[in-house]
């Protein structure tokens, strides 16, 4: 309980902040498919007997790069983006067959399995927790910049090829973390819920940030205390909970560009 | 603001100090130029309007003195050097489709990044936004500072976009179609704006443009693109039947109404080849 509480503390932080920028360049789609990518990944690493961590960054990072190669309109293939997604999904389930057919891993690495969370998984994710954001404090401007307007940007003399690699891997790192709390299906929770609320209520990018990263916090806390008194997966109450405070603003209609 | 046009050309003549310069320059993509042999210079504080239809290559004009086309043939400077990405001397607004209404970031943040969105870094200082305020305030638009952007109007998003190309104070300004989705006012303010700004700063501005008539008043150039060919002058050197004439290849009308406004009529009826007289 206590690898669970500290891993969920730090992926929640991470995805929160780098779920502010998947939102605002609409990537959301582009995330949703690495996790997947990254499905197959661990899945392979498991059948090799490896910690499921390295093959979901292995294969989320060279996901992440190939889609950034393929262009900076990679937001708007999300048919072919559809197809790969599938086919890894359809990898990742021969993997766990092959693996003397555990259902039990398969389900973990779907819907997350935070519970299971070891020491030395910990410190892997504080590690890549602490490179990521670091990582985002460097590129903070530019990749605001490309995200807001990209022609300008490039004029500027940014990069719009390097910043997109740059962002697809920084989506590969926090997915793969973020998988052992909420698993690939669930993704989004963590990723995209706490930051589309955030950008309806704050106009500013800083502090937008900041509150992805409490929502994204607070709905693991609150998932991890639920769980412990309740029979019920912490997923659930994480997806639960980031789902309803987005429906509370979108109802109440508070914040939003017109409001 | 600013001087009439007879008196803007006399002190231009005085300063005679290039700001661009193309000689037989070649524009386009290596399989297929959109125009060549282009040969014009223009100097310090000049309002240039760049004309044509739709496809003529005038915002390969701009790629490229933005450093990020390359010439196909012949030779092209800006302030004497070969364009380079990422110059700090050159403000730009490129052409715009609507931004995404649901963009919830405030206008504030956007000529921020205009002033120094290619440092790495996060960039937290009040030097910056107190800028981006005063950039705000030379066009006008203080007041949206804290709109989001995906609130605001055509009309009030160009503002914004024009106090982020200004926030550097560049030398050379160039806005791709900046008037097209303002109405007939808001054009005319918006030009007003643009030579009051430049005029007092000494700012050249290169301006693509549908309509030629919003700019009459202020403009001292014309770069005309059409026919795989590039022409310029002094807009009544420029647009007369005789010159279009000989640009485009097929007979051109030039037609003037009692207030000096401009219709361009070819006998080619491809409606991208008029410029209409609006009321």
């Amino acid at each position: 309980m206590r690898h669970a509480f500290e891993a969920g503390t730090i992926v929640a932080i991470i995805a929160g902040g780098i779920g502010y920028f998947i939102v605002l360049r609409r990537s959301a789609f582009a995330a949703h498919a690495l996790s997947h990518i990254g499905f197959a990944g661990a899945a392979g690493a498991v059948l090799l007997g490896v910690n499921p961590i390295a093959g979901l960054l292995v294969f989320t990072g060279a996901g992440g790069f190939a889609m950034a190669t393929l262009g900076r309109k990679a937001r708007n293939r999300d048919v072919q983006i559809g197809i790969v997604l599938a086919f890894m999904l359809g990898l990742g389930v021969l993997f766990i067959s092959l693996y003397a057919g555990y259902a039990t891993e398969a389900y973990s690495l779907l819907f997350g399995e935070i519970l299971g969370i070891s020491s030395g998984d910990v410190l892997i994710t504080l590690v890549a927790a602490l490179v990521l954001l670091g990582a985002i404090a460097v590129v903070y401007r530019p990749l605001l910049f490309t995200s807001l307007d990209e022609d300008v940007a490039e004029a500027k003399g940014v990069s719009l090829f390097w910043i997109g690699v740059v962002f697809m891997l920084l989506i590969a790192v926090a997915t793969s973390m973020a998988v052992q709390v909420v698993g690939v299906l669930l993704i989004f929770a963590l990723m995209v819920t706490p930051a589309a609320i955030a950008e309806r209520l704050v106009r500013r990018p800083a502090p937008g940030i900041f509150l992805s990263m409490l929502i994204a916090l607070f709905a693991t806390w609150f998932g991890l205390f639920a769980s412990f008194y309740l029979p019920y997966p912490v997923s659930f109450f994480i997806t639960g909970a980031t789902f309803a405070a987005y429906l509370f603003v979108r109802l109440l209609r508070i914040g939003g560009v017109r409001g | 603001m600013g001087l009439p046009p007879s008196r803007r050309m006399t002190l231009l003549s005085n300063n005679m100090d290039n700001i661009i310069a193309a000689k037989n320059l070649a524009g386009g993509y290596p399989s297929n130029a959109v125009w060549k042999d282009a040969n014009f210079e223009i100097g310090r504080g000049e309002f240039v309007a760049v004309l044509g239809p739709n496809g003529a290559g005038k915002t390969t004009l701009f790629r490229m003195l933005l450093g990020l086309m390359q010439p196909l043939g012949g030779s092209l400077s800006v302030f004497g050097k070969v364009p380079l990405r990422g110059n700090p001397m050159i403000g730009y607004v490129p052409q715009r489709h609507p931004v995404d209404s649901d963009i919830g970031v405030e206008a504030l943040e956007l000529v921020r990044l205009g002033l120094d969105g290619n440092r790495w870094g996060i960039g937290m200082s009040q030097s910056r936004t107190d800028e981006a305020l005063a950039a705000l305030r030379t066009v006008d638009a203080e007041a949206l500072a804290h709109r989001p952007l995906g609130a605001l109007s055509g009309g009030e998003l160009q503002r914004i976009f024009l106090a982020e190309a200004l926030i550097g104070k560049p030398d050379l300004l160039l806005l791709d179609e900046p008037l097209a989705n303002l109405d007939m006012r808001r054009e005319a303010n918006f030009v007003q704006l643009i030579d009051d700004v430049v005029r007092s700063r000494g700012t050249t501005v290169l301006l693509i443009a549908h309509n030629i008539n919003p700019l009459l008043p202020v403009l001292d150039r014309v770069i005309y693109v059409a026919n795989g060919r590039v022409t310029n002058g002094k807009p009544s050197e420029v647009l007369t039947s005789k010159s279009l004439t000989d640009l485009y290849g097929i007979p051109i009308e030039v037609l003037k109404d009692s207030r000096g406004r401009i219709a361009i009529i070819g006998m080619d009826e491809a409606p991208e080849h008029e410029h209409h007289i609006h009321e």
